[in-house]
């Protein structure tokens, strides 16, 4: 059993100076009645050889390995990691460290964690962020509840084209301490109704919460809300599940939010079925004492050399229990390395450069797809947007899958008026040949 | 830079942060060229909109990168480096295959969305882990959804609010014992419930008058972590399940100390409504530094309906998310949880199997139960009582000396060790839990048992030593109230 | 260890000051010595209420929390703002520069659990000794 060191003649000498003769005797402060009385009903273990092979066929299971054009993003997106991340992560004083309880031993962790908190800051222009949170979803519901911690207040306003799974969460997390959330519809370009976000507005909200960009790819008017909010009193809470499109787009907290978090997978986290991911958590300084999550400070040891320590921890559960500022115990360490790592091999030419390229090819094949269905939205987006075909998508989407070809995502499983609109999202994954393939294929779908 | 220093371990460079280094028109990244018209970002968006740059974000060359992220590493203890015997955390050995089989690239680029037919390896894999957990644990159905063991309570607290709810009354407190760790309360009152503290005998352990005390039409849950905080197995459970289902409770379990029980005993045979686990504990996944974990959530039966959407469901040969469950309680994590985390507690338990689970806890008892022998007669045992996986000691005879748990901790780490947990459980003051995990060979434990023995003497002669200690790290005795008073938790450009 | 006469005591370790309808309150030298070094001080809004036994301030130290009771019922007249930026003026001087709040008390002064420096001193060495 080679996790196992001490084997059986290692167990007598122990045994003896515990005072037992078996090792099963070490069970008997175990009520006999509860014993168990029969192995486990588990499969037989597999030796190494046979566990790789084992998972290696799962793990082909259905797509037999073929190689696939997607487009789809919705939420978690297909950018090229360079290699430079996986070899950090292997580390394993990285990725078998705990968490940097005794900060000593752990420096590494520790600077890592402040320099991802500081490049958070400095892509969403807020003042302080924590060492991460779960994901992106817990991350608005987190902001949801530290926003009505701050103001008090019970009503919560958030637009639907926050991603639906950060708004299931949100409100799985409301759901018990009675805060209702306020949908907020969208208007006919494809943003938040803005008028409708105004007439909803009073002094019972506590947070106003969009998504930049949207759930359907378009660019909000995160000033325009943020005066909004702030004329009632309200923060502005900004979501952003596709971090790359800051590397173009102005910062929130220059724009007036007063809370931003986001989902930050796109920087070095392999798609992974949808985890482990990393939410981000960033908001302005006036607001550090009623954050969740982690904090990772600078400070100086005994002989004034710099060096990191967890900080202001007395928000947190292990401190104050029941009136901690969440119940959050781990943060996503590993997957925040991955994101640091990422942002700091592209680096403030590469992160630019590489948002270009995604917008380049999205608004190209906004042009070759908008001549085979229409584009559903006028706003501006960044690498994704809606494309209504004249079919049901869903019987197309299969068939392009014939080809080879996942076409996006059919719409209506989240918003079922939009039962002939698909969400396609194109990156530096994408070649020119394969928006061409992929619009070529839809043309000849969409009369049957 | 400062010349290198050398310790015990490797050369300590100074090294700065990723603001400080690199340099203008540095590049680690490659692009291909771009296959097709590039955008006049004037063109179609608003100026209002346009970013004019990346302030702050670094320029570094590969070799930079590479550089500063693997000194980094170097500073940081992993359990590859030794042993890391912290209580309540179960540091056990990462199997290295598991590393691999997560890097699979059927399933690393699988995307969440992907339709059903694609992703048949997946939903497999999760159907299965389902069922070995609640093999492992005597609970009904499990849901592999939370990303983190306290996500996972507030799952399971969440499901016994919506089911009490649906019988009528929510109820509005829950008992959590004085020895939980502090994320029960915290959950608890994120469910929106008052918390009531029971406290634990001289025994250290939870009994039942004091249960049937606080036990009323108002408590909607107790909070139990079996073997508790001590290591020490709350013999009375099964009396206190039963006083708090007769008032229509019900019973949470905190799983973390799984590694305790596995072959030897259920949790769900002790009566628990619901248990959470931890797999980055039991089930050997890495602890990253500080995440990403797993907090899968198993329930009986009479739960089933509240877990989580989607739940994995097998028709035939074929897997599928089912989603339309109304009486579900939502979802606490986008998509469907930490998706390679289960795939390494998956290929954990594949290469185990029955046995090899119950000889992992056998021999956690077996390590821990040793240190406890033979340290106890160095340091104060409060409750010496066989423990199971982690035992707990406290500073109360280094006292004398001036000596604290805290001192102790930072003097092992000169000799090479991770200190155990301090401070924790709040029940014992100046606590020393330790939880050396089946993954220590006896020398490992008779080093660390030498080295907490000459600590014990240090105490009596050099004090000074102790108190001063770390003396081989990088940095020793970090201001922490510097830290917390003016807190810098960024680089400023 | 530090005991004003002149001041009363709450068995959480207040003392406070009447000074005709107004009450000066801190926490004691014991308390201050018992949290060690204090980071971070949260006060009550002036113009809040508080019964009496109800919490009304919060006070950092680096590994934990301790609440601050009113010892009085009565409306926050006055915050001592120099603790925002220098928490450790508590450890320094619990008396004097240390002070926390004022409250104006409203209704009779209940100074029934309020106990004398005498008392207070024997309630501190009874606790002790519990150890």
């Amino acid at each position: 059993m080679r996790y196992i060191p001490n084997a059986e003649r290692d167990w007598e000498s122990m045994l003896s100076v515990i005072g037992h003769k078996r090792l099963e005797d070490l069970a008997a402060v175990l009520p006999e009645g509860l014993r168990l009385q029969r192995p486990l009903n588990l499969p037989s273990p597999l030796a190494e050889m046979e566990l790789v092979e084992s998972l290696r066929r799962l793990s082909e299971k259905g797509t037999e390995g073929k190689k696939w054009i997607s487009f789809l993003g919705a939420g978690a997106y297909n950018h090229f990691i360079p290699a430079v991340v996986d070899h950090i992560l292997r580390r394993s004083e990285f990725y078998t460290a705990y968490t940097p309880y005794q900060p000593e031993i752990s420096q590494g962790t520790l600077q890592a964690i402040f320099e991802f908190q500081t490049l958070i800051c400095q892509l969403t222009g807020m003042d302080v962020a924590n060492a991460s949170v779960y994901d992106g979803a817990s991350a608005v519901a987190e902001a949801v509840l530290m926003a009505q911690r701050i103001k008090g207040r019970n009503r919560i306003l958030i637009s639907r084209m926050v991603h639906p799974e950060s708004q299931t969460v949100t409100q799985t997390y409301t759901h018990p301490l009675s805060l209702p959330l306020e949908p907020i519809p969208y208007s006919a370009d494809g943003t938040t109704d803005l008028k409708a976000l105004a007439k909803a507005m009073s002094g019972e909200v506590s947070a106003v919460v969009l998504q930049q960009p949207n759930f359907f790819g378009c660019l909000e008017d995160v000033e325009k809300a943020a005066e909004i909010a702030h004329a009632h009193g309200a923060l502005l809470v900004v979501a952003i599940q596709e971090p790359l499109s800051l590397a173009l787009i102005h910062p929130p907290g220059q724009l007036g939010a007063d809370i931003a978090v986001g989902e930050g997978q796109s920087f070095g986290n392999s798609l992974n079925f949808g985890g482990p991911y990393v939410g981000f958590f960033a908001a302005k300084e006036a607001y550090l004492r009623a954050m969740p999550g982690r904090l990772v400070g600078e400070t100086l040891d005994k002989d004034g050399r710099r060096g990191f320590v967890l900080a202001v921890a007395t928000r947190e559960q292990h401190i104050r229990r029941e009136k901690a500022t969440s119940n959050i115990c781990t943060n996503q360490a590993l997957c925040a390395l991955a994101a640091l790592v990422y942002m700091a091999t592209f680096g403030k030419q590469g992160l630019r450069e590489l948002a270009e390229t995604n917008l380049s090819k999205t608004e190209y094949a906004k042009k070759k797809l908008g001549s085979v269905g229409s584009l559903r939205f006028s706003a501006p987006t960044f690498n994704e947007f809606v494309l209504t075909l004249p079919v049901d998508p869903v019987p197309v989407l299969a068939g392009l899958r014939a080809e080879g070809i996942i076409g996006g995502l059919a719409l209506k499983r989240f918003f079922p008026e939009m039962a002939g609109e698909i969400l396609v999202c194109v990156t530096e994954r994408n070649s020119q040949n394969d928006v061409d393939r992929f619009g070529d294929a839809l043309g000849r779908r969409r009369k049957k | 830079m400062s010349a290198p220093r050398t310790s015990d371990c490797v050369p300590a460079f100074h090294e700065p942060l990723i603001f400080e280094e690199g340099g203008a028109g540095r590049r680690g990244y490659s692009l291909p060229a771009l296959d097709v018209e590039k955008v006049d970002l004037k063109k179609v968006w608003p100026a209002k909109l346009i970013r004019k740059g990346l302030d702050g974000f670094p320029e570094m060359s590969e070799v930079e990168i590479i550089r500063h992220f693997t000194r980094l590493s170097q500073w940081n203890y992993g359990v590859d480096a030794g042993f890391y015997p912290l209580g309540s955390c179960t540091m056990k050995y990462n199997p290295k295959v598991n590393e691999d089989v997560a890097r699979l690239p059927g399933f690393a680029s699988a995307h969440p969305y992907l339709p059903e037919e694609l992703s048949q390896g997946a939903l497999q894999m999760m159907f299965e882990l389902e069922r070995y957990l609640a093999e492992v644990s005597g609970m009904d159905r499990v849901t592999l959804q939370p990303a983190a063991g306290a996500q996972g309570e507030l799952t399971g607290m969440l499901m016994i609010r919506a089911y009490l709810a649906g019988q009528g009354n929510p109820r509005q407190k829950v008992l959590v014992p004085d020895t939980a760790h502090g994320t029960n309360p915290a959950s608890s009152s994120l469910c929106g419930y008052q918390v009531v503290q029971v406290k634990s005998n001289e025994h250290g352990i939870l009994f039942p008058e004091n249960i049937a005390e606080k036990m009323d039409g108002d408590v909607a849950a107790i909070m139990i972590t079996n073997p508790n905080t001590l290591g020490l197995f709350e013999e009375n459970i099964c009396e206190i399940v039963d006083i708090v289902h007769r008032h229509g409770g019900q019973v949470y379990g905190d799983g973390a100390n799984l590694n305790a029980l596995m072959g030897l005993t259920r949790i769900g045979e002790m009566g628990v409504d619901v248990l959470h686990f931890n797999l980055h504990k039991t089930f050997a996944t890495p602890h990253g530094g500080g995440g990403p974990g797993a907090g899968p959530v198993g329930v009986k039966a009479h739960l089933a309906d509240y877990l989580p959407n989607p739940v994995v469901v097998k028709e035939g040969e074929n897997y599928r998310f089912h989603y339309e469950r109304p009486k579900s309680i939502g979802k606490v994590r986008s998509f469907y949880g930490n998706f390679a985390i289960l795939l390494r507690a998956y290929a954990y338990i594949l290469s185990m199997g029955a046995e090899g689970l119950k000889r992992a806890s056998l021999v956690a008892l077996l390590n821990a139960n040793y240190i406890r022998a033979r340290l106890k007669e160095f340091y104060h045992l409060p409750y010496d009582f066989p423990c199971m996986h982690e035992c707990v000691f406290s500073d109360r005879w280094q006292n004398k000396f001036g000596i604290t748990a805290l001192d102790i901790a930072k003097r092992l780490m000169d000799y090479g060790f991770h200190p155990p947990t301090i401070y924790f459980p709040l029940v014992v003051h100046g606590a020393l839990m330790i939880e050396p995990t089946e993954s220590e060979s006896k020398e490992t434990l008779d080093q660390f048992i030498d080295v907490m023995i000459q600590i014990a003497k240090e105490a009596e002669s050099n004090p000074a030593v102790i108190r001063e200690a770390p003396h081989q790290t990088k940095v020793s005795r970090l201001d922490e109230v510097l830290a917390n008073r003016k807190p810098k938790l960024r680089w400023k450009p | 260890m530090n005991i004003p006469k002149e001041l009363k005591y709450t068995k959480d370790h207040e003392w406070t000051k009447l000074e005709g309808q107004t009450a000066v309150i801190g926490i004691t030298d014991f308390a201050q010595e018992k949290l060690g070094s204090i980071v971070f001080v949260e006060l009550p809004p002036v113009g809040k209420n508080f019964q009496q036994g109800q919490t009304a301030v919060t006070v950092d130290s680096v590994k934990a929390v301790a609440e601050v009771y009113a010892p009085l019922t009565g409306e926050v007249a006055e915050v001592n703002e120099a603790l925002r930026d220098t928490p450790e003026l508590i450890n320094r001087d619990p008396y004097g520069e240390g002070w926390m709040f004022k409250l104006k008390v409203t209704g009779s002064a209940e100074t029934g659990p309020l106990l004398t420096a005498k008392a207070y001193e024997a309630f501190i060495a009874e606790e002790e000794a519990k150890g």
